[in-house]
């Protein structure tokens, strides 16, 4: 590189500096931790003692792929009908569904609870009918709906994104050559429209996978989800490294799954991030 | 299957609202029991406001959201532009990458791994720093570096390449051409990163919650610890506040930026 170019460039350096230190150096301590035991010693004790977490991992991948499944299931046509009710009308229908991503995840989660718990809203509504009491907070679907109710917005967000851009001409085109509705949907439209769902689960699979205060105001702490084990392990000093070790897995878990769901994807997934921004 | 659409939209909305909703009339209930109703009263409302904790974290939220947001629009518009004008491909994709590893990884693992790096840095030095003030600034402008970035770029590709040419050609310093020439051009982009930023740093909980120490609480850690536990009424009251003063902002965002298009339209139709 010669001198010009490097002065050229002299502005990135802060943010390289900064992206090194605060970025990169805090994952390299991750793995420093998984790998070794209290006293700084080189082991691998963290990581096979995983397996004693594996109901755990199971149960969080599971219950955060139903979630995400439900999440593409409601929002898909809801982004649909949306992108059909003309600019003006899905400007403000679009709007009315992003309000809540702007409030707090405690603050929506927290708002659940006011509703659901054993003492909440449904239950005072049923006791006053005399209709007896149902217990929801502390049961998994609690926990599933929590997740697809917080994240809602995400998996809508990008879908709207790319079928507001979608040439309507096409549509019709299919039509004209003798699909059905149905057949348009699933031949046309689902192809076209398949960048906006990958971006959506993204959005939605990762910080579900990694939740702890949705499962603990719904779970009622009767399971624990990955990041609930996380956390623990995290609010004390002697098994940072387990928790390292945890985390680490983890990682490498989303990290392969977004690659392999991306190379379904091929590149065309960076346009409906755009959607991103208000 | 207008019928159909227009009810299924309609259910939506009423799921996504009627928690939100629910959880405004509780506060202004006067029972002390979410199960009985008390009639309407501001009860809880007082007690909010003779809490002074609520306040110390709300000035901290603001305060950590002000500096991180300062900080990080500074460094994240130098670093777009460097990147800008950087040649190396290399370089630039693994600048990129840097960046873009906290918004791929989950808040959680960002959260621990920073916390790890403060924890072992203080104990180099015997331990006389703890995990507060300083800590969660860092994590906040690192979290909001990518953003800042992410609103400036586009701006710059937009911008034409000569024009800075020219200035520089005409005898500026590359700190003037930038300050006279490309600043103004992109200070759309700078004010909407460094909006996402403030924002983004407001309402963090997960990374906040892991660097913040036992001393120093943001708003949204001081609400985790509170709702760990049965919560009074005055709480629904703070978050009724909340979500009031984000319906406010947002609605005057949305008009602002609706003029905005209208004024854009406009003036196309003149040309």
């Amino acid at each position: 590189m010669n001198k010009k170019s490097l002065m050229r460039s002299l502005p990135v350096i802060p943010n390289l500096v900064w992206g090194i230190i605060f970025i990169v150096l805090p994952l390299v301590f991750v793995l420093y931790y998984a790998f070794t035991d209290f006293d700084g010693n080189f082991t691998f004790a963290n990581i096979i003692g995983l397996s004693d977490y594996a109901q755990t991992f199971l149960l969080s991948v599971s219950m955060s792929v139903i979630a995400t499944v439900i999440c593409v299931l409601v929002a898909y046509p809801m982004a649909y009908f949306i992108s059909k009710a003309g600019p003006q009308k899905g400007k403000i229908l679009l709007f009315l569904v992003l309000i809540p991503m702007w409030i707090n995840l405690l603050i929506r989660t927290y708002s659940m609870m006011a509703i659901l718990d054993d003492e909440g809203f449904l239950n005072s509504i049923l006791t006053a009918l005399h209709m007896g009491t149902v217990r929801i907070v502390g049961t998994k679907g609690a926990v599933i709906f929590g997740i697809v109710y917080d994240f809602f917005p995400y998996m809508v967000l990008p879908i709207y994104t790319v079928m507001s851009k979608l040439d309507k001409s096409l549509i019709e085109a299919s039509s004209d050559l003798g699909c059905s509705k149905i057949q348009t949907l699933f031949r046309v439209i689902l192809p076209l429209t398949k960048s906006g769902i990958i971006s959506g689960v993204t959005m939605v699979f990762v910080p579900s996978i990694s939740t702890f205060y949705i499962s603990q105001k719904l779970g009622g702490g009767t399971f624990d989800l990955i990041g609930d084990t996380i956390e623990r392990q995290f609010s004390n000093p002697t098994t940072y490294n387990i928790g390292a070790a945890i985390s680490l897995v983890m990682m490498v878990l989303i990290l392969l799954s977004l690659f392999i769901m991306n190379k379904f994807a091929g590149d065309d997934t960076d346009e409906a991030k755009g959607g991103m921004m208000p | 299957m207008k019928i159909f659409s227009r009810c299924y939209m309609a259910l939506i909305y009423i799921i996504l609202y009627t928690p939100i909703i629910v959880l405004m009339l509780i506060s202004f209930n006067g029972s002390a029991s979410t199960a009985s109703v008390d009639g309407f009263s501001f009860r809880w409302y007082a007690e909010l406001f003779s809490r002074s904790d609520v306040f110390d974290a709300l000035k901290n939220s603001l305060i950590i959201a002000t500096l991180s947001a300062v900080i990080s629009t500074v460094l994240g518009t130098a670093a777009a532009v460097g990147l800008g004008k950087m040649r190396s491909r290399a370089m630039k994709n693994t600048v990129d990458t840097i960046n873009n590893i906290p918004m791929m990884n989950p808040e959680i693992v960002v959260g621990i791994s920073m916390m790890l790096l403060f924890v072992a840095v203080f104990a180099m030095f015997g331990d006389t720093m703890t995990l507060g003030f300083g800590t969660v600034l860092i994590a906040h402008i690192t979290f909001n570096l990518p953003y800042v970035i992410l609103n400036v770029t586009p701006k710059l590709r937009q911008l034409d390449k000569h024009l800075s040419e020219a200035a520089l050609d005409l005898g500026c310093t590359p700190v003037q051409s930038f300050i006279k020439v490309e600043l103004p051009n992109i200070i759309s982009g700078v004010i909407s990163g460094f909006i996402m930023a403030f924002t983004l740093s407001l309402d963090d909980f997960v990374i906040t919650y892991f660097v913040s120490g036992a001393e120093f609480q943001t708003l949204p850690v001081l609400i985790y610890n509170i709702t760990k536990k049965p919560v009074k009424p005055d709480i629904y009251a703070l978050f009724t506040l909340l979500i009031l003063t984000i319906f406010v902002l947002l609605i005057i965002s949305n008009v602002i930026s609706a003029r905005g298009d209208r004024k854009l339209k406009g003036g196309k139709g003149v040309k």
